[in-house]
C-alpha cells in the first residue's frame, strides 16, 4: 500500500481537572507565577462580569445576553497571547479575550442593552478589532481578509478569529482556513468547542473525531487543546501566533471546553441536556484547576480570592452604573452612520423623524 | 486618443486607480493570469503583481468575506463576482457586514469596497449567466448600487466607486461590454455617485432607464422623434442612493414617464420610481406611469431571451400610450 499523506492531531494539556501538572515542560510564561496570578484574576473578573450581566438581564436592564460561563480559560488564553497590533474577530461570547484587549464591560452592556455605541470600542487595541459577529462564522473571513491585508503590506501581524463547534460547520469557516492555507496567510482560527450549538450537540455537527482536523484539509497546522487549561490554551496560541507572524502559516486550534450556562438568556438548556452532563462539566471547569495549582504554588489563597472578587464587584458596579447612566442616542443616530455623508434622500427621512420627535410623537 | 469599449473602460479605471493608490487590490476567480472571463482585469496582474491582483479559491462566500476583511483593515478591495447569477452566496457578507459595518460600530470600522459583477442577459450565455438582480441590492441600507451604460460612465463611475468610503455594488451590463467605442480620456476624473444623467432633452415624455436598456431607451427616443414626439432620456446610473429630483424635474416638464428595466417587473427598481412619482408628482402626470420590463419569469435560456428583454418597439408603444392618454 502506498500512503499519499498521513496526519495526526496532538492533544495539548498541562493541568488536569484537579490542577495537577500532567507534564513537566512548562512554557516560559507559566514559570512566571505573578503572570499566572494575573491571568487567574482576569478569568475571575470575567466570571464576575458574566454573573453581573445575567443579573442585569434577569432584572430587565439588559436585552438577550450570551453567557461565557466556563469559557474563561479559552478566552483569556486567546486574549493574553495576542499582541496589541494583532486583530481579533470574535463571535458574541468571547468577553474574556475582549476585556483583555481593552473592551470595557460598559460597552458589552451597551450593545446587549440595545445601543450600537457598545461596538464603538474606545480603548486600544480593541479599537482596531472587529466587533462581535452575530451571523455564525462570517467573522472568519473578515480575519482572513485582514490577514491578507497584512501579507500584502508586509506587516508582521496576525488576525485571530474565534467560532464555536457549530460555527465550524459553516462554509465561511472552511473558506477562511482554505484561503489561509492557499495564500499562507497569518490567520489563527480558534474553534471554541463548548459541545453545544444552542440545543444541537457536537456529534451532530460533524462525524470527524476532532474538529481540529478540519484544518488539516486546509493545509494548516492543527491541534486540539484542553480549553479549560489556560496554560495549554496560551501555549498553543503563542506557538500559532509566532508561526503566523514569521510567515510560517496559519493554524486551526480546537479548544475543548463546556458551555456551563444556557446558550443565551433566551434559552433554557434543561430542555435538551441532562443534569449529570452539566455536573461533569463543572468538575472540569477552568477556574478550579488553576486555583488549586496556584494555591499549591503558594501564590494564591482564600483571602486573596475574596479581596479580588470584591474589587471585581466594585469594578463591575462602576461599569453597570456608567451603562445605566448612558442616555439613549438621539433618534437621528439611526441615520447618521449609514453612509459617510448622509445622502439627500435619506436626510429627508431623518428630517421627517425629527419633526415627529418635535411634535412629541 | 484611443477609442475604447465599456469593458476596456473598466480595465482602464482599475489600472489608473491601482497605479495611483497602493491600497487598491483586485480579487476574484480568474482575475489573474486570465484577466477575468470577460478580460476586465486584462494585464493587471502583470503590472501590479499576484498579491494585488489575486486569484482566489473558487468560493464566492470567500471572495465576499475576504473583501470585507481587507476593507476594514485599510485596503480598497475591488472584488469580482464572475456573473451576477453567482452573487447569491456573497449576499450575507454584503448585507450583514459590508453594508452595516459603519452603522453597527458607529463609524469606527468601515468597508470602502467595490463588488463588480457582469450583469444582465442578451449574450446567449448559459443558465445563471444572464440575471438582472439589482433590485435585491437596492433595498439594502448602507449600500450603493451603480450601473454604467457607456464606456465614459463606466470609467468615471468605477473610479468614484473605488474612492467612495462605503461599499458599492458595480453592475456592468455585459450585453454592451463591447457594443461600441468612445473616447475616454485616462485622466482619473471620477463622476458623481449621486446624480442621474440626462442623456437627451425632450418635452413630451420621460424615458427612465439604466444599464443595457439605456440603449433601447435612446433608440426609442430616435424612433419617437421621427414621429414628432420629443422624448427625454434619463440614465439612473446610480440607483441608490437615488437622485429622484432629476427624474421629478423631468416629469414635471413632460407629464409622462416610461420606466425601462431588464429585471422582473414586480418589485423591480422601477416600482420604486413609479411609487415616488405617485407620491411626489401625481398632479404633474398627464398619463399613468408605464413600465417596460422583464417579466415575472426566470430569464429564458437563450433561444427565447430576446423575447424577455425590453426592446425598442415595446418602449415606443409604451411612450405612445402615455401620449394617447392625454
Amino acid at each position: 500500500m502506498t500512503i499519499a499523506a498521513k496526519f495526526e492531531i496532538e492533544y495539548l494539556q498541562y493541568l488536569d481537572a484537579e490542577g495537577k501538572q500532567v507534564r513537566d515542560d512548562l512554557p516560559e510564561f507559566a514559570k512566571d507565577l505573578e503572570h499566572m496570578v494575573k491571568l487567574y484574576k482576569l478569568m475571575l473578573s470575567t466570571r464576575v462580569f458574566d454573573a453581573k450581566s445575567i443579573a442585569l438581564q434577569r432584572t430587565g436592564k439588559l436585552g438577550t445576553y450570551a453567557s461565557c460561563l466556563g469559557h474563561e480559560a479559552a478566552h483569556v488564553g486567546i486574549g493574553s497571547a495576542m499582541r496589541p497590533e494583532d486583530v481579533y474577530a470574535p463571535s458574541y461570547r468571547e468577553y474574556g479575550a475582549q476585556l483583555y484587549r481593552g473592551v470595557q464591560p460598559r460597552e458589552v452592556y451597551m450593545y446587549w442593552g440595545g445601543d450600537e455605541r457598545g461596538n464603538d470600542y474606545q480603548q486600544e487595541p480593541a479599537r482596531h478589532d472587529f466587533a462581535w459577529s452575530v451571523p455564525i462564522a462570517t467573522q472568519c473571513l473578515h480575519a482572513a481578509g485582514t490577514a491578507l491585508a497584512f501579507k500584502i503590506r508586509g506587516e508582521k501581524r496576525v488576525a485571530v478569529c474565534t467560532i464555536g463547534d457549530g460555527g465550524s460547520s459553516k462554509g465561511d469557516f472552511y473558506g477562511a482556513i482554505n484561503i489561509a492555507g492557499a495564500q499562507n496567510l497569518p490567520l489563527v482560527a480558534v474553534i471554541v468547542n463548548n459541545q453545544w450549538a444552542i440545543s444541537v450537540p457536537r456529534k451532530i455537527q460533524s462525524g470527524a473525531p476532532t474538529l481540529a482536523q478540519k484544518g488539516i484539509a486546509a493545509g494548516l497546522f492543527s491541534i486540539q487543546v484542553d480549553g479549560n487549561d489556560i496554560i495549554a490554551v496560551r501555549k498553543a496560541m503563542e506557538d500559532a501566533l509566532e508561526r503566523a507572524r514569521n510567515g510560517e502559516g496559519g493554524s486551526v486550534l480546537e479548544l475543548v471546553t463546556y458551555r456551563l450556562g444556557d446558550h443565551t438568556t433566551a434559552d433554557d438548556a434543561r430542555r435538551y441536556r441532562g443534569e449529570q452532563e452539566v455536573k461533569d462539566g463543572w468538575e472540569k471547569e477552568p477556574m478550579k484547576r488553576l486555583r488549586h495549582w496556584l494555591v499549591a504554588k503558594g501564590v494564591w489563597d482564600d483571602a486573596k480570592e475574596e479581596a479580588w472578587k470584591a474589587e471585581c464587584d466594585d469594578w463591575m458596579d462602576n461599569e453597570v452604573n456608567a451603562y445605566l447612566e448612558t442616555k439613549t442616542q438621539p433618534v437621528s443616530a439611526m441615520f447618521d452612520y449609514i453612509f459617510a455623508e448622509i445622502p439627500a434622500d435619506l436626510a429627508k427621512q431623518r428630517d421627517y423623524v425629527l419633526s415627529l420627535e418635535n411634535k412629541g410623537h | 486618443m484611443a477609442q475604447i469599449t465599456l469593458i476596456e473602460a473598466v480595465t482602464q479605471a482599475l489600472a489608473y486607480e491601482m497605479a495611483h493608490d497602493d491600497s487598491v487590490v483586485v480579487l476574484g476567480e480568474d482575475v489573474g493570469v486570465n484577466g477575468g472571463v470577460f478580460r476586465a482585469t486584462q494585464g493587471l496582474q502583470e503590472k501590479f503583481g499576484e498579491l494585488r491582483v489575486l486569484d482566489t479559491p473558487l468560493d464566492e462566500t470567500t471572495i465576499a468575506g475576504v473583501t470585507v476583511g481587507l476593507a476594514v483593515a485599510g485596503m480598497k478591495p475591488v472584488a469580482e463576482a464572475q456573473f451576477e447569477g453567482f452573487i447569491y452566496p456573497m449576499m450575507e457578507q454584503i448585507a450583514c457586514h459590508a453594508a452595516r459595518m459603519r452603522n453597527r460600530t458607529r463609524g469606527r470600522l468601515t468597508v470602502p469596497a467595490v463588488w463588480r459583477a457582469p450583469w444582465g442577459g442578451g449574450i446567449r450565455a448559459p443558465e445563471h449567466h444572464s440575471e438582472a438582480n439589482e433590485h435585491l441590492f437596492t433595498n439594502i441600507p448602507g449600500l450603493r448600487v451603480v450601473m454604467p451604460s457607456s464606456p465614459a460612465r463606466a470609467y468615471g463611475l468605477l473610479l468614484a466607486a473605488i474612492r467612495d468610503p462605503d461599499p458599492v455594488m458595480f453592475f456592468e451590463p455585459k450585453r454592451i461590454y463591447r457594443q461600441y467605442k468612445e473616447e475616454v480620456p485616462d485622466d482619473g476624473e471620477a463622476l458623481p455617485l449621486d446624480v442621474c444623467f440626462v442623456l437627451r432633452d425632450g418635452t413630451d415624455v420621460t424615458l427612465v432607464s439604466w444599464g443595457a436598456q439605456v440603449k433601447e431607451a435612446l433608440e426609442a427616443a430616435d424612433a419617437l422623434a421621427a414621429e414628432g414626439i420629443s422624448a427625454e432620456v434619463i440614465d439612473v446610473a446610480t440607483l441608490t442612493p437615488l437622485d429622484f429630483d432629476t427624474i421629478a424635474e423631468s416629469v414635471q416638464k413632460t407629464g409622462r414617464c416610461v420606466i425601462v428595466h431588464e429585471a422582473p417587473k414586480t418589485a423591480g427598481f422601477g416600482a420604486e420610481i413609479a411609487a415616488r412619482l405617485a407620491e411626489e408628482c401625481m398632479y404633474d402626470l398627464l398619463a399613468p406611469v408605464e413600465r417596460v420590463t422583464g417579466f415575472d419569469t426566470h430569464i429564458p435560456l437563450f433561444r427565447l431571451e430576446m423575447k424577455y428583454l425590453p426592446n425598442v418597439e415595446r418602449v415606443v408603444d409604451a411612450a405612445k400610450r402615455t401620449l394617447a392618454a392625454s
